[in-house]
């Protein structure tokens, strides 16, 4: 059973908000630097910058990252890692990063996330985006903006499709059999 | 990925493919202040070098450290194996630290590949007699396609002691996943004969590097050789060695290799070693990133 949670147009809406919150909380714009997590939040941060550039008429820094080496199940999970690229090319040091992500759910990528940037160095502060918010947390770690609140039980999985991957847009719920993500 | 690494033959293209471009993330790493990640905090890895090396134990060491493992050092001049105990014993002996990775090198060819066999922790060859080094070609490969942006498509010219060389070997068995012609350039007591691959085979070295986008230089391995496979260092350098004239008859853009370590004035002229065609020491720092790369991938993500 695979239902929608958000359709193009939600999306659209959620990111926009996000973006003016994101310029109503940081008063000023220029060491900010918006980082997307591989892969579901590197799409996602280019629209908030897109809408930031809408708005304000200023160009944030962009970057990507791979959490991959610093994830904490790596003898857990079943599935061979696939390591993708980190590409954040300004100082991290000093600056306002806000971390992107599509889903947050347990909350571990974050924490990855977070160690992966203190190895580039010390940024004044750290934020977080998240399209959506499924719950279950088990970390003490919560969203600074949120597209949405989705309630789940563990057996569901929350997909979020996004056009640039060539594929129909929209945020999707499915039972899974096996339990969790 | 598999649970051991010790011959290039057990391996896919995905699987090479999967090495290269996570290589490629380490190498990353590599240019950061903190040259450092945790992916592997908690694991031991032990270093078991049978025969002397220094370049690939510390290249081992490093990759090993950055992926936050402990590491162990075991060398033969101090270890028991003086004492007289078996190979099985010392693997059975460090096994029972909770090792989780052996990285080996032994002088008699099929060593990794019998401890493999018998023990639980992922093994690495790091070279076992004359037959392979696969960290080695993997880190050729991996050279290469830094340079020339693919694999296929290519002429790779090896020279030199084909016969005693294991990096030779692993580069061969690895590059005929790709649409590559593999030449191997060399005298005849030099360069076996290798049944079920596509090779070229040359006794000129202006023939065999004439138009080559790689030119592979082999060491010359005094050590390992018993009897005269050619009359003398002189003659050999005279015949075989790599020269500036000689690299002129390769592509206008080839890139000239070398394993390390070099016999200079002998396979190759201090002139191209140090030419900017020559991607020698980008080998030894890239070897660092492909080794990351293979121990970060081995063993503990394979399907149950």
């Amino acid at each position: 059973m695979k239902k929608e949670l958000l359709n193009k147009n939600d999306i659209d809406r959620a990111i926009s908000r996000i973006a003016h919150e994101i310029i109503e909380k940081n008063k000023s714009l220029e060491d900010l630097c918006l980082i997307g997590i591989q892969s579901g939040g590197i799409h996602l941060a280019r629209r908030i910058a897109s809408k930031i550039r809408k708005v304000e008429g200023i160009d944030l820094r962009i970057g990507s990252l791979d959490i991959s080496f610093y994830r904490d199940d790596v003898g857990i999970r079943k599935q061979q890692p696939v390591v993708k690229s980190s590409d954040i090319t300004c100082e991290v040091s000093g600056m306002k990063i806000i971390l992107v992500d599509d889903v947050l759910f347990t909350g571990r990528s974050i924490r990855a996330a977070m160690d992966a940037i203190m190895d580039l160095g010390r940024p004044a502060m750290i934020q977080l985006v998240v399209l959506v918010d499924r719950g279950h947390r088990e970390l003490p770690i919560r969203a600074d903006y949120i597209g949405k609140n989705i309630p789940t039980s563990l057996n569901e999985k929350v997909d979020v499709c996004l056009a640039e991957d060539g594929i129909q847009e929209g945020v999707f719920i499915t039972q899974s059999e096996a339990d969790g993500k | 990925m598999m649970k051991d690494l010790v011959s290039i033959k057990d391996i896919t293209r995905e699987q090479i493919d999967s090495i290269l471009s996570t290589a490629a993330s380490f190498k990353a790493v590599l240019r950061r202040d903190i040259k450092k990640v945790p992916a592997l905090r908690g694991k031991t890895v032990v270093n078991l070098f049978f025969e002397p090396s220094t370049r690939t134990k510390t290249s081992f060491e490093l990759a090993e450290k950055r992926l936050s493992t402990d590491v162990i050092n075991f060398s033969v001049p101090t270890s028991s194996v003086v004492k007289g105990e078996t190979l099985l014993d010392t693997v059975r002996t460090i096994e029972s630290y909770g090792v989780d990775y052996i990285v080996i090198r032994h002088s008699s060819s099929g060593v990794p590949h019998f401890i493999a066999n018998n023990t639980q922790a992922s093994v690495v060859n790091a070279g076992d007699g004359t037959n392979e080094h696969p960290t080695q070609a993997l880190l050729d490969a991996f050279s290469i396609l830094d340079k020339k942006e693919t694999l296929d498509g290519l002429k790779i010219a090896i020279v030199g002691d084909v016969h005693h060389s294991r990096v030779a070997k692993s580069n061969i068995y690895l590059f005929s996943n790709f649409a590559s012609e593999i030449r191997l350039v060399g005298p005849p007591t030099l360069v076996p004969e290798f049944k079920n691959y596509k090779l070229n085979y040359f006794n000129k070295i202006e023939d065999g590097i004439e138009g080559a986008d790689v030119v592979m230089m082999l060491r010359i391995q005094s050590e390992r050789m018993t009897r005269g496979f050619f009359p003398s260092t002189l003659e050999y350098a005279n015949l075989w060695g790599l020269n500036a004239s000689r690299l002129k008859l390769a592509d206008r853009n080839a890139i000239v290799m070398h394993p390390g370590p070099m016999n200079r004035g002998i396979e190759i002229s201090s002139d191209v070693a140090d030419s900017d065609q020559s991607i020698i020491l980008e080998q030894v720092t890239n070897g660092l990133a492909v080794r990351m790369a293979i121990i970060y991938l081995l063993g503990r993500h394979y399907e149950q």
